[in-house]
């Protein structure tokens, strides 16, 4: 097995200059329990490189005002970068309009803004809102909670074995009672890269809008909200290089223009008096309060460093090490890989016979090697599967084989403690 | 592998891990509680059986991680034949020694003493308390009998 492992480094090179890249990002220097730092946690969180910490740093340092209020320099120099950002994030995600790009603070708080300001308008008793039994807490609880609100009642489309949606239960299931179909486009906890093009379709044909869960597809595959057609995207500066605390809602200007504030507050008006106050334009209408200036503005910068190394490279690199990561895992006798979807991102989740999960993160962590293991806010999956939690490896344009080598070597010495 | 890991995963560990005691329902019991880590989803059920202040029986059910399970074990074995009065010091005791550097006056556990090395690993203090925790609810709750619950 290990010939065929090699058999697959040696013929396909990676495209990426991932040492140079790996440069680029200094957390990846650290040491952990005296070991060189394996980060395998990126569905969680990615690493930022050095031109993001410098976008927070020199925001700090020389613009730091508020946004869309002073006269003075500052404030000018402040708001164009913090609008910069939200063009470059219009134009990686399709060229869409700056009007339709809302910032948020992450894939919730977008999720969240459109079940309050748009389902919780439009729903009514008897209608359906549609989720995937592949959704993250994140796209299960906003709809509950907008379902117990206004009477819809809450569908849920199955997986099959590997993880995939079966789509002829999708089909099924909607109708005309369907209004929202709200879909992840990949699994945080298997992977799944999910049809997300068809679901969409199919969704229109039935009259429904579609909100799509984009916080893991956002760094690993190239995501056109507008050749998608989808209704809205939702996705985090976080998982993509960017800082904590920044996202993006997308949403067609149409409907959002309908759609009623989220919060009031500040920047979201265009004038208030007592008896009536008047909504600001698109985007603002959603960005109440002062908003992360700093991090939208770092954002941007990690938007800028994706396009540089580019999307295409750097999805073939992770497929590559998907390929050699799941090649390698699979001849791990007593290692059952969770999530076996025909299309997959960036993700392996597995289980070990008789080893808890949490042991093996905690054995795994003293080998230097960052995994995440839990239920990874999809309880949902994990009961689908009937395991409490797993351990789940998950990759980004900087790791390398060798460090799947090393993770591999980590999971046999966890087996040999318990042996 | 480090010092640290060692100590968390002694033999005594694994072999509570692997061969749990006291792994069941208790159907006589007359206290009962569920306990669950939000973490990792991980569930215990404690089932006590006292008579005129004395532990007469303790069982739990239940899977989680290796340090979870062992401890549950490891718990039961402690609080057979003990005063519930005892109780409260004992779970004081195992909470410090899980959670902070010992000094000359930290007095032994006994047996327990194995998890001591479970407070260099702070993300894993959960696990080993889940189920002291859950001990504490059950003492707590109403003498109800499990059958009528």
């Amino acid at each position: 097995m290990k010939m065929d492992a090699e058999a697959i480094r040696a013929a396909s090179p990676p495209r990426l200059d991932v040492a140079a890249l790996r440069r680029d990002f200094p957390i990846l220097a650290e040491r952990v329990n005296g070991k060189p730092l394996v980060y395998l946690d990126n569905a969680a969180t990615t690493q930022k490189p050095a031109s993001v910490i410098d976008a927070l740093d020199a925001y700090y340092r020389h613009r730091n005002s508020n946004v869309h209020r002073g006269v003075h320099t500052l404030s000018q120099r402040a708001t164009d970068d913090y609008e910069t950002a939200r063009a470059r994030i219009a134009r990686f995600i399709g060229g869409v309009a700056t009007e339709e790009v809302i910032y948020t603070s992450g894939t919730t708080g977008g999720l969240n803004l459109v079940a309050q300001s748009y389902a919780r308008t439009v729903l009514r008793q008897g209608d359906d809102v549609v989720v995937s039994a592949l959704e993250h807490h994140s796209n299960i609880v906003p709809w509950q909670l907008v379902c117990a609100q206004t009477g819809a009642s809450l569908k849920v489309v199955p997986v099959n074995d590997a993880g995939e949606i079966e789509m002829d239960a999708y089909e099924r299931l909607l109708g005309p009672r369907t209004k929202i179909v709200a879909f992840t486009h990949v699994s945080n906890a298997l992977g799944t890269i999910t049809p997300i093009d068809r679901v969409i379709r199919l969704a229109h044909e039935a009259g429904a809008i579609v909100v799509v869960d984009g916080a893991q597809a956002i760094a690993h595959v190239g995501v056109d909200v507008r050749a998608l057609d989808c209704d809205f995207y939702a996705f985090s500066g976080h998982k993509i290089f960017g800082p904590t605390g920044t996202g993006v809602l997308y949403g067609k200007a149409a409907i959002l223009d309908a759609m009623p504030p989220y919060q009031g507050g500040g920047d979201m008006i265009r004038s208030v008096t007592f008896e009536k106050t008047e909504y600001n334009d698109l985007p603002y209408k959603f960005e109440a309060g002062t908003p992360n200036i700093a991090g939208a503005i770092g954002f941007g910068a990690a938007i800028d460093y994706v396009e540089r190394v580019g999307v295409g490279a750097i999805a073939a690199y992770e497929d590559e090490l998907l390929a050699y990561a799941t090649r390698r895992m699979e001849a791990i006798p007593g290692l059952r890989i969770i999530g076996t979807a025909a299309h997959k991102a960036a993700i392996v989740s597995f289980t070990l016979d008789g080893v808890h999960a949490h042991d093996v993160g905690t054995i795994l962590d003293n080998e230097g090697i960052a995994v995440r293991a839990g239920h990874h806010c999809a309880m949902p999956v994990m009961e689908r599967f009937g395991i409490s939690g797993t351990a789940r490896a998950s990759f980004a344009l900087y790791n390398t084989f060798d460090e799947i080598d090393a993770l591999v070597a980590g999971i046999e010495r966890v087996q040999r403690m318990f042996g | 592998m480090t010092t640290d890991l060692r100590e968390l995963y002694q033999e005594v560990i694994f072999d509570h891990y692997k061969r749990p005691r006291n792994n069941r329902t208790l159907t006589k019991a007359n206290r009962h509680a569920q306990g669950h880590n939000p973490l990792c989803g991980d569930q215990v059920t404690i089932y006590l059986k006292i008579e005129d202040g004395i532990i007469e029986d303790v069982t739990f059910e239940g899977s989680g991680c290796a340090i979870a399970t062992a401890s549950a074990s490891m718990m039961t074995e402690a609080l057979k034949g003990r005063r519930i009065d005892d109780v409260e010091k004992l779970f004081h005791g195992f909470h410090d020694m899980v959670t902070s550097a010992p000094d000359a006056s930290t007095p032994s556990l006994g047996k327990l003493d194995a998890l001591r090395g479970v407070r260099e690993f702070p993300a894993r203090v959960k696990c080993a308390t889940l189920a002291w925790h859950t001990l504490q609810a059950a003492l707590r709750a109403q003498e109800n009998p499990v059958s009528t619950e």
